[in-house]
């Protein structure tokens, strides 16, 4: 395995942009004719000085050309549907086809934004019956949809809460967070003009309540937490933290990164969470697509209800007694629109289309499996080398991932999370998150999800058992790895000093 | 559900003896009973694979999509040709199926796909710098704002009026999260008001948004109008629409700081409104202050060259609370759409593309404003879009084809009512162009509307009232 002097094949395939492959002259679009009068100079129907005069320098290449380019490019990929993926807190689970035949129909994907509600009935219909299966899985009677993506799902929430608080005579400033947050929530907190103010982790791993009760006061507007919580635990306290936040004022903010783990089995609404944003793309089996699309939505309790994004999809009942669905765009006390439009819908159905092949039954289904691997593959890491270099942060039964510290392999192997990371490239397996959540030293969270099968899970604690074991004797194979992919190890902090981030002229 | 997931009962049996439960239910007494759910979900039991295509292929049916009648609708999003080969790229599973590229070495392909995107964005722009991706276009306006007030420190936004009326109400929610006070300028002939746009404007002034073609398809004079905008000392941020900027000088040349807009346009479905892209370039000294995913050139250990996500001490997961924005995914499959489409068009294509748009809708324009009833909302140069206004009958009844039995049952026409989003333009309405309108389609709604507007005056004239869908 260690073969640094030979390349492999598609290290001797070097990147070529297609940019580069471009020859003046070539072309692979054959557009319509114009059909109407083609002599007038554009000039007379454009006045010149608003024209462009320098093209843009776009490849000329021909369509063979460009189709063997990207997918030559594309096996330069890992992807979910060619092998394990056990990223913690990303939630890599199998996205059926079907959802992708279903979001393929004309009917929704050639089907306009701005078309009347009457002629989009049945995209309406998708929109309330996701918004009826969310409120169900959450715990929570109203949704918007609206959100982009998680990290949008969060800033809709906390200005939720300012428009809240607004109308309420308040203006409270501070937002707390756990030290174990996810890095949007922080972002988010700024983004929303509020200050965060971090709360530490106790030795169980749920939030520190002597350090939570020393910082909730009622200049709190916001507690955002996820439950279970980035280490795989879940918070015991919960009860208890919800009442502290609530008698000061505080709404209760859930991330709903996790969600994986616990639909069917407990809800954010009935551990007094106000308000929740939900990661379709995770939960709901929308596929990655190498960083989005993905989508957000938000359920909130009814005192935040007035505040949610306009506009709402909303029925009533015609005198036949069929539904009509409709656009509310009259809510006056509305924080606005976080996007345009009415949100990713063909995310929308693919979600929906994941929730009708499991039902109820089958989404907690999936949570039950979901924690019996993680807690599987917990136990198979805790045997062995991995036991003893690599021992689980916080060792109880795990939700739906679980958080190893490297510290151990750090100081007696010299190898880093990272190099580890990089030498399960060459087994073929995409590594787990490194060094998030940043309370763990040389932090490994691994998420291996409910579609993989138990021989996965056990070949992947295998491989770590061998790269342990290889490092007793020789770490510099670790540190130097990968050996295999398309390029070896990348120069970051190059990349950073000076940006090339455009193909130069 | 046992397709999805593998674990048998006997592989369940093992898993629980190993980890030493008796069920698994025994993992979930973390949860304390007071929050344990203790009945099922309320919703349906599953259902096989062919009744959930049935079910959502009947919901898809009830709608009237751009397949099935001739849609003149436009207002930021629009009807193009996708060419085959992108739904062919995007759905290959190395494509489709990949996380965000947190491990260079195994995703170089996808870390190509941003920078040559990157490439073609800042092409198209004229603007150095560009990022991966943003969500959308008018979310993308929060991003340009947020770049501007912490670039400036300065906290006022002056909005043009012709800036998308979403981008515009977007603007207006973020504004209230990071403090920001919104001045708007309003339109005179279909162009943004000179006049007010200088009186707005000031030394408190962050950012200056301007968006061409603007809302009512009107082409503005970007460089004119950005002067009063750089001697105050406030950034120019341009929204344009991807598909003009074959024919239009780009907003780099015209002074602006910051260019964003929609990217569904270029190789990306209208799904009802997403998920496509939005697109974010900038001015070279703001390159550290960018929102969202850059991906960069580097060298691998070997020499070889190779991609990374660049700059990262930007980004929410590096910086966090000092990050540059909260912004977390790229829409990365949705930019490789329109790099394939970009790619397909060429060099050549994309100018001949923007043309085919020029010539065609000022077919369009002339055949619309010779009908009786109708005349243009303004004289300003369009490229693909154009404003109409209804100067005898309410627009939703001209649209709606009032009391016809010309057409029974059949959906009206497809154009996009003004009134929704401007009630000074309550008897208006926008008419977008794109390629798969032929001329033949482009007589096809001119002829509706005549016969549309002969309709609702013979109906008149017999005295049956009007159907009062006018006003909303």
């Amino acid at each position: 395995m260690k073969g640094a002097a030979t390349e492999t094949p598609q290290q001797a395939d070097r990147a070529v942009t297609i940019f580069e492959k471009s020859v003046p002259g070539r072309r692979a679009a054959q557009l319509p004719a114009a059909g109407v009068e083609e002599d007038t100079p554009i000039a007379e129907l454009i006045p010149g000085h608003l024209l462009r005069e320098t093209p843009a320098e776009l490849p000329e290449v021909s369509e063979p050309e460009i189709v063997r380019h990207y997918n030559r490019i594309s096996r330069r990929n890992f992807d979910l549907d060619t092998g394990f993926y056990p990223l913690g807190s990303c939630t890599m689970k199998y996205n059926p086809r079907v959802n992708e035949r279903v979001a393929s129909l004309p009917g929704f994907a050639a089907l306009h934004p701005g078309t009347s509600a009457d002629d989009a009935q049945g995209a309406l219909e998708v929109m309330f019956l996701l918004q009826s299966s969310l409120s169900e899985i959450c715990g929570l009677p109203h949704v918007s949809l609206q959100p982009s993506a998680g990290s949008q799902g969060e800033l809709t929430g906390l200005l939720l809460a300012r428009a809240y608080h607004a109308d309420q005579g308040r203006n409270p400033g501070k937002v707390l967070t756990p030290d174990t947050a996810h890095g949007t929530n922080p972002a988010s907190v700024t983004m929303a003009g509020y200050e965060v103010v971090k709360v530490a982790t106790d030795s169980e791993g749920g939030v520190d309540l002597e350090d939570l009760r020393s910082k909730i006061d009622d200049d709190v507007a916001c507690l955002m937490l996820t439950n279970p919580n980035t280490l795989g635990v879940f918070d015991r306290n919960i009860t208890e933290i919800a009442r502290l936040a609530h008698e000061c004022g505080a709404l209760l903010y859930y991330d709903g990164a996790n969600l994986n783990a616990v639909m069917g089995q407990t809800r954010p609404g009935d551990m007094g969470f106000d308000i929740v944003h939900v990661n379709l793309h995770k939960s709901f089996s929308q596929p990655h697509g190498g960083g989005g699309p993905g989508a957000g939505p938000i359920a909130v309790s009814d005192r935040v209800e007035p505040y949610l994004p306009r506009p709402q999809v909303v029925f009533e009942v015609t005198e036949g007694g069929l539904l009509k669905f409709d656009l509310d765009f009259d809510r006056p006390r509305s924080i606005g629109r976080v996007r345009g439009f009415q949100g990713n819908f063909g995310v929308f159905v693919r979600s929906l289309a994941y929730i009708l092949s499991l039902g109820g039954d089958g989404l907690a289904e999936a949570s039950r499996l979901a924690v019996l691997n993680a807690n599987y593959l917990k136990k198979r890491l805790s045997e062995g080398r991995a036991g003893r270099y690599l021992p689980v942060a916080f060792d109880r039964h795990c939700m739906h991932e679980f958080v190893l510290s490297g510290a151990a392999m750090k100081r007696e192997l010299g190898l880093r999370t990272t190099d580890l990371a990089k030498r399960l490239l060459d087994f073929g397996f995409h590594p787990p998150t490194v060094y998030f959540p940043l309370l763990v030293e040389e932090a490994l969270m691994v998420e291996p999800v409910e579609t993989e099968p138990k021989e996965q899970l056990d070949g992947f604690a295998e491989a770590i058992e061998r790269i342990l074991e290889e490092a007793e004797s020789d770490p510099e194979i670790a540190r130097q790895a990968p050996y295999s992919t398309p390029v070896r190890r990348l120069d970051e902090v190059a990349a950073t000093r000076k940006p090339v981030i455009r193909q130069q002229r | 559900m046992g397709g999805y997931t593998p674990a048998t009962p006997d592989d369940q049996a093992e898993m629980l003896a190993a980890i030493g439960v008796a069920s698994i239910e025994e993992l979930f007494e973390q949860i304390p009973p007071e929050v344990r759910l203790d009945r099922p979900l309320e919703l349906d039991p599953g259902l096989s694979e062919s009744e959930v295509f049935d079910q959502l292929e009947y919901l898809a049916s009830q709608n009237i999509s751009t397949d099935r009648v001739s849609s003149f609708l436009g207002a930021g999003m629009y009807d193009h040709y996708v060419p085959a080969i992108v739904d062919a790229i995007t759905s290959r599973s190395e494509f489709l199926t990949p996380y965000t590229p947190y491990q260079p070495e195994v995703s170089q392909g996808g870390l190509q796909v941003m920078f040559e995107f990157q490439t073609a964005m800042s092409e198209l722009t004229g603007l150095p710098v560009a990022n991966a991706g943003l969500y959308e276009g008018p979310s993308a306006a929060a991003s340009a704002a947020y770049l501007a007030m912490g670039a400036t420190g300065r906290s006022e936004l002056v909005v043009s009026r012709g800036l998308h009326p979403h981008s515009r109400e977007t603007l207006a929610t973020h504004a209230a999260g990071f403090g920001a006070s919104i001045i708007e300028v309003g339109l005179e002939d279909g162009l943004t008001d000179p006049d007010q746009l200088l009186t707005a404007v000031s030394e408190q002034t962050a950012a200056v948004f301007l968006q061409n073609p603007n809302f009512l398809g009107a082409v503005e004079d970007i460089t004119a109008l950005g002067e009063a905008v750089k001697a105050a000392g406030a950034l120019l941020v341009v929204a344009v629409d991807p598909m003009t900027l074959g024919i239009l000088r780009p907003p780099g040349e015209c002074g602006a700081d910051i260019a964003y807009g929609e990217g569904q346009p270029l190789g990306n479905r209208l799904d009802f409104g997403g998920p496509s892209f939005g697109f974010f370039c900038a001015a070279e000294r703001f390159i550290r202050k960018m929102p969202g995913r850059i991906a960069g050139e580097t060298t691998d250990l070997d020499g070889r060259r190779g991609f990374v996500l660049t700059l990262q001490t930007r980004e929410q997961h590096i910086r966090r609370e000092k990050a540059t924005s909260n912004i977390c995914t790229a829409q990365a499959l949705n930019a490789l759409a329109a790099m394939v489409h970009l790619a397909w068009l060429g060099k050549r294509g994309f100018i001949e593309l923007g043309e085919l748009l020029v010539r065609r809708t000022a077919f369009a324009r002339e055949r619309l404003r010779g009908i009786d009833g109708l005349e243009l909302l303004h004289d300003a140069p369009v490229v693909r879009e154009f404003a109409v206004r209804s100067n005898r009958y309410p627009v939703a009844d001209l649209l709606a084809r009032a009391g016809s039995d010309l057409h029974p049952g059949e959906p009206g026409i497809q154009v996009y009512p003004l009134g929704r989003d401007y009630p000074e333009y309550e008897d208006a309405f926008l008419v977008a162009i794109t390629e798969k309108r032929s001329p033949i389609e482009i007589e096809g709604l001119a002829e509706d509307l005549e016969l549309s507007l002969e309709d609702l005056a013979s109906t008149r004239d017999s005295g049956s009232p009007s159907r009062n869908g006018g006003s909303r």
